[in-house]
């Protein structure tokens, strides 16, 4: 475990980047730190490994002083991710992995072998292996730079704003994939953002900065979001808090309804069972089951569809998978106010409206978020 | 036209080709006096350059020191140290030096300073010694730029090492100083081919250089 405690650090100018804050980093876990710019973040990061020195208070790293083994042990236990990755321009991806490794005295063709298992793990195909760093997109950087950390299996990740350089679409790959590793390694990671949703979608632990290097409040996501500590953490949090804390909300409590959904090659009695008071179209789906679209139960007839009757139902949630906030969306999205809910294969589990989201989601407030928090 | 047909006579001449005032020892001898003050300028400004590059600190010194050494005239500084010191190879080396040690610090300074901060702070992350970014993250990228301000040093040196002759050493200036001397011009512009040449082919060495020794992640980047 790493803890901070009452660590501040004070420039020679009097400038105070940190103001005696105090941490404690669980191990195995992702501890974001997110703030404004200037708040002490990227500073606090760096005082772990030792990149910037402290003015007062300690590091212990598993009840040790960190200033008790010499910088450069210190630093060799710990991976360390910056933005734009970093990479060494004059040495090939396989060789920028493996530097490390190398490092410690391992031979040329040992560290080699262990890079390559790391483009691997971490999604990075072994052709780009001889490539150089400028052969390569700035998403496939970030994905060698967090390779390179791991290349000696630290049991500290340190990542400085890691992912915010490249663009949203490839940000959210690197975050998933960054999970992915995570549930496989269980590494202890502290993570440097500016970017709340970031912290929200990633953290097990979001410590929020404020300007003056002082801590706002230290929490899980689901609690950040439906707890702010002061008026500073919601404003941060921006206006859609209620919205994103729907996130943390499983969609598996929702009642699906499977009456109004009909198959294409439906006979003329069965189009006729078909349908409920409750919703005012039929979900017409393909012959495996997969949805094609809602159609005004007049409109159906047996022996085929009229393709133009058929109104859009939008893009559909994993149903039971999802959280409530997708499912939410869904049936925003969706011409008719209605949601999909579908299988892993895609198969129409059954169809939800806004309304009864809307119950279901009260039905979780009530129940309290503290279920939501233990499943995390 | 006159000048090639004095280059023309010069080389066509078999007696230009052998002995102590022939073109392999002239030529050998120029090619020794350019490398020993290369090697010299590059002890005095490469470990300089690259260490003041390296931690940031006394880029105004080295402008001030490169101004100056810019502003001292070779020649001059030639027939100072003939008066006091007397005749001897020493006389030519240091205005040799001193004209070619400013690139190599400024560009090497320069280098060092243009390197992209985002490696180095990532290698000092994952523990390296100060020597080992100064060697093996920075200098590796600082080459192209190093190896052109050494560039420019060896053909200053090349064109400038004839003032050899002017204190009765050896050289291709000695072709030009004689021939002036003797007003034989044919000599004269054999002599300046002779450098000419010689600059062209330091510019093909360093060229050959840099193919060799800067790794093609680096090359292709910049």
């Amino acid at each position: 475990m790493i803890r901070i405690d009452s660590v501040t650090k004070r420039y020679p100018d009097g400038t105070v980047a940190v103001d005696r804050l105090s941490l404690e980093i669980p191990d195995r876990s992702i501890t974001v730190l997110v703030g404004p710019s200037g708040c002490g973040k990227t500073t606090t990061l760096r005082m772990i490994n030792r990149m910037v020195e402290p003015s007062e208070g300690t590091i212990l790293i598993d009840g040790k002083d960190s200033r008790q083994q010499s910088v450069n042990t210190l630093r060799r236990s710990m991976g360390y991710v910056i933005q734009n990755a970093g990479l060494f321009q004059h040495r090939t991806i396989v060789d920028n992995i493996a530097t490390v490794p190398r490092m410690l005295g391992w031979g040329k063709e040992k560290a080699r072998a262990r890079a390559r298992e790391l483009m691997e793990r971490v999604g990075l195909d072994g052709s780009l292996a001889k490539r150089y760093p400028y052969q390569l997109s700035g998403g496939q950087q970030q994905r060698v730079g967090v390779a390179r950390a791991l290349a000696a299996d630290p049991p500290v990740l340190l990542m400085d704003e890691p992912f915010s350089a490249v663009d949203p679409i490839v940000r959210k790959g690197l975050q998933d994939e960054l999970l992915r590793i995570q549930d496989e390694l269980g590494k202890t990671i502290v993570f440097v953002t500016h970017d709340i949703d970031e912290a929200v979608k990633i953290g097990t632990m979001v410590a929020v900065m404020r300007t003056g290097g002082k801590l706002a409040q230290y929490a899980p996501p689901a609690e950040l979001l439906s707890n702010p500590a002061d008026a500073f953490v919601e404003d941060f949090l921006g206006t859609d808090r209620g919205i994103r804390r729907l996130s943390f909300f499983p969609s598996a409590g929702l009642r699906l309804l499977t009456a109004p959904v009909v198959a294409v090659d439906a006979t003329a009695e069965q189009i006729a069972a078909r349908g409920t008071s409750e919703a005012p179209y039929l979900l017409v789906t393909d012959v495996d089951g997969r949805p094609l679209g809602w159609i005004e139960p007049g409109d159906l007839t047996a022996g085929g569809v009229d393709a133009t009757r058929l109104v859009s139902y939008g893009r559909p949630f994993l149903a039971g998978t999802d959280s409530l906030r997708a499912a939410l969306d869904c049936a925003v999205l969706s011409p008719t106010g209605w949601a999909v809910g579908v299988d892993a294969e895609g198969r129409v589990a059954g169809v939800v409206s806004q309304q009864a989201i809307g119950e279901a989601i009260r039905g979780a407030h009530a129940e309290g978020r503290t279920d939501a928090q233990v499943a995390r | 036209m006159n000048i090639l047909n004095f280059i023309n006579a010069f080389f066509s001449d078999s007696a230009h080709w052998q002995g102590y005032d022939g073109i392999p020892t002239r030529l050998g001898e120029h090619v020794q006096y350019t490398l020993e003050a290369l090697a010299i300028a590059a002890a005095i400004g490469l470990p300089v350059g690259l260490v003041t590059g390296h931690y940031g600190r006394g880029g105004n010194a080295l402008a001030f020191i490169a101004v100056a050494g810019r502003a001292v005239p070779t020649f001059g500084l030639l027939v100072l140290m003939t008066l006091s010191l007397g005749f001897g190879l020493i006389n030519v080396m240091i205005p040799l030096v001193v004209l070619a040690v400013p690139p190599i610090l400024v560009t090497s300074y320069e280098a060092m300073r243009s390197v992209d901060p985002a490696p180095v702070d990532a290698a000092r992350g994952m523990g390296m010694h100060e020597v080992e970014v100064l060697f093996r993250v920075e200098l590796p990228v600082a080459l192209p730029l190093i190896l052109g301000g050494l560039r420019s040093a060896a053909i200053q040196i090349v064109s400038t090492a004839t003032i050899a002759a002017y204190v009765s050493l050896g050289g291709l200036g000695r072709y030009i100083v004689d021939g002036l001397y003797q007003r034989n011009y044919e000599k004269v512009v054999g002599g300046a081919a002779l450098v000419a040449l010689m600059a062209l082919a330091t510019l093909a060495v360093f060229w050959g250089i840099t193919r060799l020794t800067v790794s093609r992640g680096v090359l292709r980047s910049n």
